[in-house]
């Protein structure tokens, strides 16, 4: 019995998400008292040694540049085999895009149950029973997995990463890889932007922002901050903000260590993407916004005046 | 051209999310039941717009429950499509959901699977990828627009901070989001129509479910909002800096 995490990369670097994997992988190991290793797919720049550091013991790599782009079938392939050849019985993914790309295909391969947008560790004193955010944020379930192999892909920023100390035995692993159906255009990254779901912290504008014209103070903020922007539906359907900043329940769902709403009237849908983030602030001049319900500091007033000074006191505080 | 558009049925979006017997039953009091945005104004339209292009286009409809799914079956029918197939069985779980429709699918041989990129229920993103690979077929998920020219798609996903095109041969699953179409609201010639369309109850294959809910929780209520005076901001990053150690 082992636990094996997928490490996800991205030009060759590990991504944040999956340093939170590896340290669940961890802590779920030592639970089950057994160890946790990790499984690479394609060439890689950074240190893999270094995922000792997360509590991983031995870093299993397909070093073939074919899995450098993502194909759900190929990566389905080599993930099975490899799970296969190491025996692992908990195999686990992040909640992310590539992890919704990949995680419930390798479990419907194995034959595994999957619990998706786990938030917790599982429950193992009875059974196998893992918690995940359901109604989009509004609830949890607990879903208990009953085949031999278990699937769980962890939602980003619901566990914090650990690194101590710890150097991990990296080794490859030979299994074929065949010839991929999807062919790869084109990637285009939107430069300098923090991304999304990624990010510790989250700025995001509603209507009451006006107008896209008006989005510039927003952005200082979001610099000062070294933040991401978000928006709310009906900017985002008005194309004062591209599409995939949209955040909600039809949106994309996002858990940063702090959120900034500025004129967002926190409707239902609004607040089933972003209630799991640690802090919320709101700016509103509408003292009965039910925004104000969900948050943790509010003020009341025109953001117009509020958001410039926000920006300013930071500097301050930072001492710029 | 075949195309299957999988539907889920799920709680209105403004729905109370409320449990009873002891918190392992949701409680269906009073929810308005709606067809999974993500199924609807994303797969379906998109669907729709599909056959526009090409008339010859057949369009089937699919969802995994009970009788209780079909007036939003029938929702769905009226925006468009020629038939809806009901496979007869409570949805178990997302292994249990994919397996009957890829049993389906493996029968009926679709050149396109559209599904939602998840259900706004259970969250799972699970179906689409379980299909594909239950029916050995390519997966793109998170699509955010879909082209088709002769048997070649090019799709646009969702990637980490941006997108990705991918150009892949039919057959292909996708999971569709926001971007993929625009929301329509069906029309009354659409909702007579619908009255007429095929909706074929089928029973499901013997399988088993992986996984169970146990029960369910509401996240820990909010202790409350601190309110800071729009006069004095520093406090607010002060809070923020200090209490909640958030910057
Ligand atoms: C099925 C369905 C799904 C949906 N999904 C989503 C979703 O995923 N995400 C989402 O966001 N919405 C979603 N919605 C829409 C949602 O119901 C709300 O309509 C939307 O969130 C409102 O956006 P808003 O807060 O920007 O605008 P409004 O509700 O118009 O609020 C604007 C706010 O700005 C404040 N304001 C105005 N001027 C100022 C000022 N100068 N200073 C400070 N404050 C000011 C106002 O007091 C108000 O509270 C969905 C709706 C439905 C029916």
């Amino acid at each position: 019995m082992s636990v094996l995490i997928f490490v996800d990369q991205s030009e060759g670097h590990i991504k944040k998400a999956s340093y939170e994997v590896a340290t669940y992988g961890a802590k779920l190991a030592a639970q089950l008292g057994t160890t946790a290793e990790a499984l690479v797919l394609g060439t890689i720049t950074d240190n893999l040694a270094d995922l000792g550091k997360y509590g991983i013991k031995k870093v299993h790599q397909v070093a073939n540049e074919t899995l450098n782009h993502l194909d759900a079938q190929l990566f389905t392939n080599v993930i099975a085999e490899a799970v296969k050849q190491l025996g692992a019985t908990v195999v686990i993914f992040s909640h992310t895009q590539t992890g919704k790309a990949i995680s419930s295909n390798v479990a419907a391969r194995l034959q595994a149950g999957i619990v998706t947008g786990a938030s917790a560790l599982p429950d193992t004193t009875n059974g196998f029973v893992v918690k995940k955010t359901v109604f989009s944020g509004k609830a949890f379930a607990n879903i208990a997995i009953h085949s031999p192999i278990k699937v769980i892909s962890l939602n980003p920023n619901s566990f914090h990463t650990l690194a101590g100390e710890g150097v991990a035995e990296v080794s490859s692993l030979a299994i074929a890889v065949g010839n991929p159906k999807v062919k790869v255009n084109s990637i285009d990254k939107i430069i300098g932007e923090v991304p999304l779901t990624e990010a510790d912290i989250v700025v995001s504008g509603g209507r009451g922002l006006k107008g896209p014209e008006n989005w510039g103070i927003l952005l200082d903020l979001a610099k000062e901050l070294h933040a991401a922007t978000a928006c709310s539906r009906p900017v985002a359907d008005a194309n004062w903000r591209p599409h995939h900043e949209h955040v909600g329940q039809t949106g994309v769902q996002i858990a940063p260590n702090l959120y900034i709403a500025l004129g967002i009237s926190g409707a239902i849908q609004h607040l089933a993407g972003v209630n799991r983030s640690k802090v919320i602030v709101v700016i509103n001049k509408d003292p009965e916004a039910p925004f104000f319900k969900a948050a943790d500091y509010g003020i009341v007033g025109d953001l117009f005046e509020v958001v410039p000074k926000l920006t300013e006191e930071i500097k301050k505080m930072r001492g710029e | 051209m075949k195309i299957l558009v999988c539907i889920s049925k799920t709680p209105d979006t403004t729905a109370r999310i409320a449990f009873t017997d002891n918190n392992t039953q949701f409680d269906e009091n009073g929810v308005q039941w709606i067809i999974n945005p993500y199924d609807e104004w994303y797969s379906l339209v998109r669907a729709i717009e599909l056959k526009e292009k090409d008339p010859t286009t057949i369009i089937h409809l699919i969802t995994v429950g009970g009788p209780d799914c079909d007036p939003v079956i029938r929702k769905a029918l009226a925006l468009g499509g020629d038939e809806a197939i009901r496979v007869n069985a409570p949805a178990k779980d997302s292994y249990y959901v994919a397996a009957q429709i890829a049993e389906i699918a493996r029968q009926e041989k679709y050149d396109i699977i559209f599904t939602g990129k998840e259900a706004i229920d259970f969250n799972g993103s699970a179906i689409g990828g379980m299909v594909a690979e239950l029916t050995d077929t390519p997966y793109i998920s998170l699509a955010t627009k879909f082209e088709l020219t002769g048997n070649t798609a090019l799709i646009s996903r969702e990637i980490e901070g941006g997108e990705e095109i991918d150009e892949v041969s039919i057959p292909v699953v996708v999971s569709c989001q926001k971007g993929m179409a625009e929301q329509r609201i069906p029309n009354m010639r659409g909702i007579m129509a619908a009255r007429t369309k095929p909706l074929k109850v089928v029973e499901p294959t013997a399988i088993d479910a992986l996984t169970s809910i146990l029960s369910f929780e509401l996240p820990p209520a909010k202790a409350g909002v601190k309110l800071v005076s729009p006069d004095n901001v520093a406090e607010l990053v002060r809070l923020l800096h200090e209490e909640a150690k958030a910057i």
